[in-house]
């Protein structure tokens, strides 16, 4: 079972799943280092996705989309198109239907497609062409003429700096602007002081299944086949703007390939499928492209951070300013708290924070793993880093200095913190204390070497969420929820969840996901699906023990189950169970309404190598110690952690989507002209490990989330090791030769 | 993209007449598949080469190698010819593109292929569906480069037309090691050298005005040919095979690549090396530079400059700026010069040198 993957947990209370360490794990149930129980069907093709299917009659729809970023529709020609051979129609604005407003979110943008003539943005779908193949529809929407009077488009560098609204923003997240405590006097009062401005660039999710969706109308029920990561909101939003009972439409996402946050809302894609589909009275699939990602389904909004930090001679905080800008587009204010992160990490007596965007004709930015901390972190921790060469102090020293354990903003305590034991054990794991603090006094050779290290903050976010849990005479179990699984692996926690309650092997379970006619259950979206769902099926099956026991009217042992409902003849019993939230909300991030503040922690060390003559630099290790609660699967766990580092090493080395500012285009809307880490990028065994917690607060099953935590401070531990290699302080990213050349 | 008909050329003078006659041949596909999915060219007929038995093997005969044009990336690279006599050719193939591409790329396509410039590469169905100016895509249109985001940009040769760059690898390795290019056409065979084979946008500017160049644009005259002409192949010639001559410097050869990912990318410089060094002295060394320019940019200056002295630090400073004295990068673009030179500095000690 475990043959690649060797488990240690260490007295010390450290879980390690890496190569070549003895194992020590349970070998069921919760913890156990189980593999995916769907890796199989995936790697040789079993698994299917939702592009892949076809029903007869299916017509393709490519859509036509705008090549200028601001302008109006003068005339759409669609008369060659709809002459080209296997074209069935053509659809303009002019074919729009009625449409209701949409929430947002979960719909992503308030403007709904194909609805103005108004151009906010380049890539805005202008047409839909349907054709009897995909390549039919494409040569036919190549032969739409479209007549745009073009305007000049507003970027993020020549837009204005607003205050964005908050009654009625679905994007508000927190407040815009916290402050506490007296800053100025924070500031005239320290021994050490810097200011300085770090920028993150806008990027792409690149996930690896482009967006697709398959629309059908059934006797007034819409059925769609959809590669989301929210089926419930992808139902709410369309009910919406349909003006339908939401159980009339049936969302089918077999499996996710991936999505990065892209696949979270609702984007043109989804809603004009349906709508061509109900016109032409057939089942309608839209793949979108590998281009139209690029402006189809979102992308994280580059950030501006202002960041001023000062201290007391021993290197305790007594003011912080962080003040963010993110670009957004002309329909919505998508919100990129990029100072979120620094609301929670350290202990400060004063601070002043504010969240501005700037307006611009582009479309609307979207989570990203890991949105608000992954780009409001590189600046924090960068920050904290100058700070440390200014005071003369280790930057490890000066984080456990600041060390807090009640949330600075709300003053709550956390739900559980480890941060401390993370950065001793990655410090510990890494040689952080033969590090020389002085930069430029490591060589190897042609290259500088150099030891940096981030602490990572990430919000918990829980949605409340229901699950079925059933049992047939045959002692199988089925797991039902309406979820989605993107990659994660969450299939295989459902069933260790299952196993463990009742202390059978997880083997014995299947869970059934990718459907709205299944309980309705949380978003694959902000790290929230094994806390919200997990807690969601510990209960349904404690519920269907319960039931169980009831009806032999005695307390009872699974073993002993078949036998029972043979004797009753009974062929599946079942129950439910619901993970609720404090005041009954549907959602709610870093604790809500209950008494805690919860967030997850960890601590990033990484050796990188610079050669100054060539001006390239490199990641030579990289290790992590996180606190994100109960690890129920350290294999699966550690997937998604080296995922974000990989990420993360994306976001500080290579991955940007420049806009050229005169044409409000994206420079390039293909992966061969955008950078994403590969396997040569990366060193071998980068080293995982999780403090061992079990956090009663956040959820029924002691876990918080941790998907998105891998990604943030991985940027500011990189740019970091790279000051303490050459001295050179990168503020900009992602690095650049002509950062580091000599 | 629209329909088209495929067809195998049975013979090379086939393929040459239907190329003439505006067929696209394709041997990997790599390239041309990409231009007519970007909307670059479109064609109704589509011809494949990859079964002319001219075209194949790598061999060697006495001191001279021959490279079928049919040879892929990967073959090259594993080639034990190669390797030995040419490393700097087998380096520069590994270092290209991915596995699964050098399996089909080959190399008579490779030196072929067209800039990474994203302005020329902008996804467009048709002229009018472009999203902003270039001169490749659009003759007269203008260049979105020079003032824009484009890091490939030439240091050399550049025009106000066109900025952009060749980005083969091989053939920078190719240049260095001073290979000939064997060519079939309608009018028969001849062959160049590679030097010459690849121009730069002034260099086409100049040719235009000639006979020569207003064959290669097929008869056409359009307002901007520094951008449209890229080398010297006439409609319809097909690329044989490449022929160099082994000797020390060969062997002792190298290329380095420099780049913001460590594989699968273009390079943001690159540099080939041939040394032959004794005694702390150089006898011969050859070098080229990649994706600097529209054509792998040979540093003969240098070359002659540093022939018979030390490899020492100060003279391979100075030879270097000498030889980077005219480049014209764009602005914001002044690192771009140091890449350059550092790809040579640490390509020279790659290939064995010994810099004192
Ligand atoms: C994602 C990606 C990354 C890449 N990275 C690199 C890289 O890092 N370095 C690098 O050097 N290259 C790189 N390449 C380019 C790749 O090496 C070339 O696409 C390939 O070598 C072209 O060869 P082909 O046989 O596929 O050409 P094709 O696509 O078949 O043809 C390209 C052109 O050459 C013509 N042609 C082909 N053979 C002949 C011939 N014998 N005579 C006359 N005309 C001919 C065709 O008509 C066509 O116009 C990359 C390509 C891709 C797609
Ligand atoms: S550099 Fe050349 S290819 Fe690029 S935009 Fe300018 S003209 Fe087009």
């Amino acid at each position: 079972m475990t043959d690649m993957h060797k488990i240690e947990t260490a007295l010390t209370g450290i879980i390690v799943a890496d190569d070549g360490a003895p194992l020590a794990l349970p070998e069921n149930g919760i913890g156990s280092p189980q593999r995916r129980m769907d890796g199989p069907d995936k790697v040789t093709g079993q698994a299917t996705y939702a592009g892949e299917d076809m029903p007869n009659g299916t017509l393709h729809a490519v859509l036509v989309t705008s090549p200028v970023a601001k302008g109006r529709i003068a005339a759409v020609d669609t008369g060659q198109a709809r002459a080209a051979p296997g074209v069935v129609r053509v659809l303009t604005p002019a074919d729009m239907p009625t449409l209701g407003s949409p929430s947002v979110p979960p719909t992503a943008q308030s403007k709904l497609p194909m609805s103005s003539l108004d151009i906010d943005y380049e890539g805005q779908p202008i047409a839909i062409v349907l054709a009897e193949t995909l390549e039919q529809a494409e040569a036919g929407a190549g032969l739409v003429r479209i007549g745009i009077e073009r305007a000049k488009p507003a970027v993020f560098d020549t837009a204005e700096v607003e205050v964005p609204p908050t009654e009625g923003n679905g994007y508000v997240l927190g407040e815009l602007d916290p402050a506490h405590g007296d800053v100025d006097a924070g500031f005239a009062n320290a021994a050490h002081r810097i200011e300085a401005t770090y920028t993150t660039p806008t990027r792409h999710h690149n996930m690896m299944e482009p967006s697709a969706t398959l629309a059908e109308w059934r006797g007034g029920d819409l059925h769609l086949n959809d590669a989301t990561q929210w089926s419930w909101g992808l139902q709410l939003s369309l009910a919406g703007i349909f003006d339908m009972e939401p159980s009339r439409i049936h969302i089918r996402c077999p499996y996710t390939g991936g999505g990065f946050g892209a696949k979270g809302y609702v984007w043109p894609h989804q809603i004009l499928a349906p709508i061509a589909a109900r016109i032409v009275g057939r089942p309608v699939k839209l793949n979108l492209t590998r281009t139209g990602c690029y402006t189809g389904c979102g992308y994280q909004s580059g950030t501006q951070s202002r960041l001023r930090l000062a201290s007391d001679a021993q290197g305790h905080l007594t003011a912080v300013e962080h003040h963010t800008e993110n670009v957004t587009s002309v329909s919505d204010d998508y919100i990129e708290f990029a100072n979120m992160g620094t609301r929670g990490m350290y202990a400060m007596p004063a601070y002043r924070m504010t969240t501005r965007v700037r307006r611009a004709n582009v479309g609307t930015p979207t989570a990203m793993r890991a949105p608000h901390e992954g780009p409001g972190m590189f600046a924090l921790e960068s920050a904290m880093d100058e700070l440390a060469y200014e005071i003369g102090m280790d930057p490890l020293e000066l984080r456990l200095a600041n060390y807090t354990d009640s949330d600075p903003h709300s003053g709550k305590p956390f739900s559980s913190n480890k941060l401390r034991e993370a950065y001793a054990e990655g410090a510990r794991r890494i040689g952080w204390s033969d590090r020389v603090h002085e930069p430029r006094s490591r060589r190897d050779g042609d290259k500088l070497l150099g030891l940096g290290m981030a602490g990572a903050i990430m919000t918990t976010f829980r949605n409340a969420s229901q699950a079925r849990v059933a049992m047939t005479p045959d002692g199988r179990f089925t797991v039902e929820v309406g979820s989605q699984e993107i990659g994660t692996g969450t299939r295989t926690i459902f069933a260790q969840v299952v196993a463990e309650r009742l202390g059978i092997p997880s083997e014995r379970v299947t869970v059934v996901l990718g459907s709205t006619d299944l309980p309705p259950a949380s978003a694959t979206l902000g790290s929230a699906s094994t806390i919200s769902i997990g807690s969601a099926v510990a209960t349904a099956t404690d519920n269907l023990k319960t039931r169980l026991d009831d009806m032999a009217g005695r307390e009872t042992r699974p073993d002993e189950w078949p036998d029972l409902l043979a004797r009753l003849g009974v062929d599946r019993v079942q129950a439910e169970g619901a993970f609720t939230l404090p005041g009954d909300v549907s959602f709610d991030a870093h604790g809500g309404q209950t008494d805690y503040s919860m967030h997850t922690w960890g601590a990033v060390f990484v050796e990188m190598e610079v050669d100054e003559i060539t001006g390239i630099a490199r990641m030579r290790r990289a290790v992590a110690a996180y606190s994100a609660g109960r690890i129920l699967n350290p294999v699966t766990a550690r997937s998604q952690m080296i995922g974000g580092i990989i990420f993360g090493y994306g976001r500080a080395m290579l991955e940007a989507s420049p806009m050229d500012p005169r044409y409000g285009r994206y420079l390039s809307k293909n992966l061969s002209g955008v950078q994403l880490p590969v396997n040569a990028d990366i060193p071998r065994n980068i080293d995982v490990c999780f403090i061992e917690e079990h956090d009663p607060h956040a959820s029924a099953i002691g876990v918080r989330g941790i998907g998105e935590l891998g990604e943030v401070g991985v940027a500011a531990a990189i740019t970091n090791a790279i000051y303490n290699a050459t001295g050179k302080r990168v503020r900009d990213l992602p690095v650049h030769f002509e950062h580091l050349i000599a | 993209m629209k329909n088209f008909a495929y067809a195998i050329a049975p013979d090379i003078s086939s393929a040459s007449e239907a190329a003439v006659q505006g067929a696209q041949l394709v041997a990997g596909g790599t390239e041309i598949l990409n231009w007519m999915r970007l909307g670059i060219v479109s064609a109704d007929r589509v011809i494949d080469i990859t079964r002319l038995p001219e075209l194949s093997s790598i061999d060697r005969q006495g001191d001279e190698i021959r490279i079928g044009a049919l040879a892929t990336l990967n073959q090259i690279e594993g080639s034990d010819i190669v390797r030995q006599d040419a490393p700097v050719l087998s380096q520069a193939c590994l270092l290209a593109a991915s596995a699964q591409l050098r399996n089909r790329a080959t190399i008579g396509g490779n030196v072929l292929q067209k800039t990474r410039c994203p302005y020329f590469r902008a996804e467009a169905a048709t002229g009018d569906r472009m999203p902003w100016p270039c001169n490749k895509r659009v003759p007269g249109s203008g260049c979105s480069a020079r003032e824009g985001d484009f890091s490939r940009a030439a240091l050399f040769g550049a025009t106000e037309a066109c900025v952009a760059t060749q980005p083969s690898d091989p053939a920078v390795a190719l240049v260095a090691l001073d290979a000939e290019v064997d060519l079939v056409g309608p009018s028969g065979s001849r062959s160049i050298p590679i030097t010459r084979f690849h121009v730069t946008q002034s260099e086409a500017a100049d040719l235009a005005r000639t006979r020569e160049g207003r064959r290669l644009l097929g008869g056409d005259a359009p307002e901007t040919p520094d951008a449209l002409i890229e080398n010297r192949l006439m409609p319809g010639e097909i690329i044989v095979a490449y022929r160099f001559s082994v000797d020390t410097a060969s062997r002792n050869s190298a290329y380095v690549k420099l780049r913001e990912r460590e594989s699968y990318e273009y390079a943001m410089a690159s540099a080939a090396v041939c040394l032959d060094q004794s005694a702390g002295q150089v006898r011969q060394a050859r070098v080229a530079l990649g994706s600097i320019a529209q054509k792998p940019w040979r540093l003969s200056g240098a070359e002659a400059a540093l022939s018979g002295q030390t490899l020492d630090e100060a003279r391979l400073t100075s030879v270097l700026a000498t030889a980077f004295s005219d480049a014209e990068p764009l602005p914001h673009q002044d690192y771009k010069v140091k890449v350059a030179q550092g790809a040579v500095r640490r390509a020279l000690t790659k290939a064995g040198g010994s810099i004192q």
